[in-house]
């Protein structure tokens, strides 16, 4: 499962600060759900589930999306990749 | 009472190769005429400025000249519809071309500015620098536009190496053989594009005036300089008030020919036998503006006062061998007022 | 309850960058209607990738640029340039609006024939006209640019043969101050070879010599140039008129004014920075009227200008293959439509716009084309609003050269639909089809069979 660095929060204005890395970044409102639904540490499937109920999108592109924007966060030392592998 | 005005200024990048922004503001806010708001004009978040609240009152983001004048009026628009702008002095070469040609709606949304026009813009480019100097019989020093490497090897007369390659914007080396400024073509014009001028090498000293014309041929101010330090970007980091009555004269000749609007700064030579050359016309106000106020002329004040259609009289004295002294300074900035300007575009 | 538009997830590090002299562009607006007409009723309709060409902005511009010149010069025509568009419609809107046709072959000279177009107002340029294409341009009596010496003889030789006076200009090149100079077509002024062949044509007295025409370049940035060679076709009339008391009745200037589209490595766009109608129009009739043509003696002034009139009245609609990431990282975006449709973005950063609402988030995107080929790229960076799969794009300012330099390659080529001044949309080319492009081809009879 994938986890993201407890010290790691986006804002309301879809501002994330990494205070490991010193970076900062901005999000886009789904990339925010997202990022809050990782931290309340819901599955990918519960995930997906919220998003289709939302959003005009099929569940392929979703899952494309998905695997795409969690290779983003790990490019961005952002998920916790040790913990990933405990789990 | 006195007046108060709000003014956007942009060029808030006070780093080592500094915009003019912050220099411009203190001197607006040193201004004995008028009382400011200053509305700070930022295209990247870092610019030092935005962060200088005892100096800046507000800063929003706003488009690069690149997406054109229609994003940028907008935006001008937008924020005007908060701030009521009063004044824009515009201070990035870059923008310089989108403001003059705007310069007419945002008067009409009650925005002042004071530029040059774009006929005086466009004829002192680089490259039209020797019809420059033939038409307004200034001296400048011989130069060509170039095309192609192969016309490195049919140098016009007068020029010889070594010789000074330019971009068409930006860039400069002096090159002292056809190897060199072969090199030089090639590396410039992958960046500028064409035409590369080659210009004539003039040996001497490099002087700088800022100064203000009234775009009715008087001279509202001129202030000489020397530079005593230089950077390794080229830049002063120090320099000094002097006295030349013969750069003085000069300076009233380009003003008085060109009929010259608004804050300039002219990059001179001086060679061997006293005689001055202009290398170079920046048609702004330059970073080290605030040395012009600190000997006695307070070239954004009047440059303010002139777009208000106010009456101006021209400086005629200053203090001579006074000294600007740059020094680098850290701020201490939370991470939420970047957040704020770079999500929000607005601090 | 109605779901909301989906637009992926995205993450992007916050540069902090001081302003360099490059910043990234963005295109603001969505485009969702051309003309009033919505971008995804015509892709419903046509498919996708289409082309559209606006009618009414045709003749917008054209009007823009017939009132620039005709409110300076007395008497002013202008040759629709064929090889621009040659599309029947489109040509023959410009023929309503009172455009000529100014033509480069054969092919393109049958082709405004059948559109109707008297071929008293042919103009014939190009350097090569078949003797055939000649002794029919000398039957209908048009207008022949001669470009060099040996068509030059040749119409000579058809002239005494056929018995006829053909009416002919030549073309002159010339120095303008501006690089590179295009001195491949024509005669030169500077040289002497233009008053050879002006020699030539007038002692021969078997041509009429009606005119002069140059043609100084492309895409022209600079309006001053053709000052430059307005004075130095006058001060050749004039010439003509002082040696041989013969009065020169056209000068054609040609065309080359730029569109209002951003050269790759300029730093402003094009809509800010490009010379407009008023400006070109200045430069040109000024310097003729300050020559010493009298005032009544003025000779008509006959324009060619097909980029500038077409460019803006095109379009082109394109759709979302696929969005995908680079081994590097870097985000791309696979369009529908590529350099086989769009050869102009080998020169142009075009402006793209999605022709559906989008939030301010950007990505810096590479768009490529559909094509299984390298080179296939339609723009090299852009900051574009997030793009889902079978979502639309909309190219501005197509109309030139596109519809006539597009490829059959790999694909075949798509439907264009014009819509008319009341938003009415009509087909005016359509889509090819394999029997269309099959039907050229002849397969041996020992090569129809193979087994596998």
């Amino acid at each position: 499962m994938t986890k993201i660095k407890s010290n790691v929060a986006v804002s309301e204005s879809g501002f994330v600060f990494n205070p490991i890395t010193g970076e900062s970044y901005s999000v886009n409102p789904v990339a925010a759900e997202i990022f809050n639904m990782l931290k309340e540490n819901k599955s990918f499937d519960e995930i997906e589930k919220e998003l289709l109920e939302k959003y005009q999108v099929d569940a392929e592109t979703l899952e494309k999306d998905f695997n795409d924007f969690i290779s983003m966060l790990k490019q961005y030392q952002i998920i916790d990749e040790n913990n990933e592998k405990e789990v | 009472m006195k007046k108060k005005y709000n003014i956007a200024v942009s060029g808030l990048n006070a780093i080592d190769s500094p915009g003019p922004g912050v220099a411009v503001i203190r001197a607006l806010r040193e201004a004995a005429s008028f009382d400011v708001r200053i509305i700070g004009l930022a295209y990247e978040s870092l610019e030092p400025g935005i962060y200088m609240h005892d100096l800046v009152d507000k800063t929003y983001h706003v488009p690069y000249p690149t997406t054109g004048i229609e994003n940028l009026f907008k935006r001008l628009e937008h924020i005007s519809s908060i701030e009521k702008i009063d004044m824009i002095i515009p201070n990035f070469d870059a923008e310089l071309y989108s403001f003059i040609k705007l310069e007419k709606r945002l008067k009409e949304i009650g925005m002042h500015t004071f530029l040059p026009t774009m006929k005086q813009f466009e004829e002192r480019h680089k490259h039209n620098l020797p019809e420059f100097g033939k038409k307004y019989d200034l001296h400048v020093p011989r130069s060509e536009p170039i095309y192609t490497v192969n016309d490195l090897y049919r140098l016009p007369e007068g020029i010889e190496y070594p010789l000074v390659v330019k971009g068409k914007y930006y860039d400069a080396s002096i090159v002292y053989n056809s190897e060199q400024a072969k090199s030089a073509f090639n590396k410039i014009s992958a960046k500028w594009g064409l035409p590369i001028i080659i210009q004539e090498f003039v040996h001497g000293t490099e002087y700088n005036v800022t100064g203000l014309g009234d775009g009715k041929g008087n001279t509202i101010s001129a202030v000489p300089m020397r530079k005593q330090y230089i950077t390794d970007k080229g830049k002063a980091w120090g320099g000094i008030s002097i006295a030349d009555k013969k750069m003085l004269e000069l300076t009233d000749k380009f003003i008085s020919q060109t009929k010259w609007r608004g804050g300039f700064e002219l990059e001179l030579m001086k060679d061997k036998k006293n005689d001055f050359y202009i290398l170079e016309i920046n048609p702004r106000i330059p970073a080290w503006v605030y040395l012009a106020v600190g000997v006695g002329q307070n070239i954004p004040e009047a440059l303010v006062n002139l777009a208000m259609g106010e009456k101006v009289e021209p400086y005629k004295t200053y203090d001579i061998g006074k000294m600007f002294i740059r020094y680098a300074y850290d701020m201490i900035v939370d991470i939420k007022e970047f957040e704020q300007i770079s999500t929000y575009g607005e601090l | 309850m109605q779901k909301q538009r989906y637009e992926r997830p995205v993450i992007k590090k916050l540069e902090t960058n001081m302003p360099n002299k490059f910043g990234t562009k963005t295109e603001y607006t969505p485009k969702t209607h051309i003309d009033g007409v919505a971008v995804k009723e015509l892709v419903k309709e046509y498919g996708s990738p289409l082309f559209v060409i606006s009618e009414k902005t045709i003749r917008k511009t054209y009007r823009e640029a017939k009132k620039a010149f005709s409110t300076r010069y007395p008497k002013v025509q202008f040759g629709w340039s064929y090889k621009t568009n040659y599309l029947s419609a489109v040509c023959n809107v410009f023929h309503q609006e009172g455009s000529w046709a100014e033509v480069v072959s054969g092919f393109e000279y049958q082709k405004a024939l059948l559109n109707g177009v008297d071929g008293k107002k042919i103009i014939f340029n190009g350097p090569d006209k078949t003797v055939d294409d000649l002794e029919m341009a000398i039957e209908n009596d048009s207008l022949i640019h001669i470009d060099h010496l040996d068509e030059l003889y040749t119409i000579i030789e058809l002239a005494g043969k056929m018995n006829k006076k053909p009416k002919v200009a030549i073309r002159v090149n010339m120095d303008t101050g501006i690089y590179p100079m295009w001195d491949r077509f024509g005669f030169n002024y500077e040289n002497g070879q233009a008053w050879d062949a002006l020699n030539k044509i007038v002692r021969s007295e078997k041509l009429e010599l009606v005119g002069l025409h140059t043609h100084i370049g492309t895409f022209m940035l600079s309006a001053n140039a053709y000052s430059v060679a307005a004075y130095k076709m006058a001060d050749l009339a004039l010439g003509i008129q002082k040696k041989y008391n013969h009065e020169i009745k056209y000068i054609d200037m040609g065309g080359g004014f730029s569109s209002k589209n951003t050269l790759k490595g300029a730093y402003l766009p094009g809509s800010d920075t490009n010379p407009t109608f008023d400006d070109f129009a200045e430069a040109i009739t000024s310097a003729l009227i300050n020559s010493d043509f009298k005032p009544d003696q003025l000779p008509l002034l006959i324009l060619e200008t097909g980029r500038a009139l077409i460019d803006d009245a095109g379009f082109l609609i394109g759709s979302v293959i696929s969005n995908k990431r680079l081994a590097d990282g870097k985000r791309t975006t696979i369009l529908d439509i590529g350099v086989n449709l769009l050869f102009t973005s080998f020169w142009y950063d075009h402006k793209i716009s999605p022709a559906q609402p989008f939030t301010q988030y950007t990505e810096d995107t590479v768009l490529y084309g559909p094509l299984c080929m390298n080179i296939d790229v339609i723009r090299e960076n852009a900051n574009l609003p997030l793009l889902n799969k079978g979502e639309q794009v909309v190219v501005h300012s197509v109309g030139a050269y596109n519809m006539t330099q597009w490829m059959q390659f790999i694909t075949l080529r798509p439907n264009i639909v014009m819509i008319d001044e009341k938003g009415k949309h009509h087909l005016i080319r359509e889509k090819e089809s394999m029997e269309s492009i099959n039907h050229f081809e002849k397969v041996p009879e020992h090569l129809k069979k193979f087994e596998l």
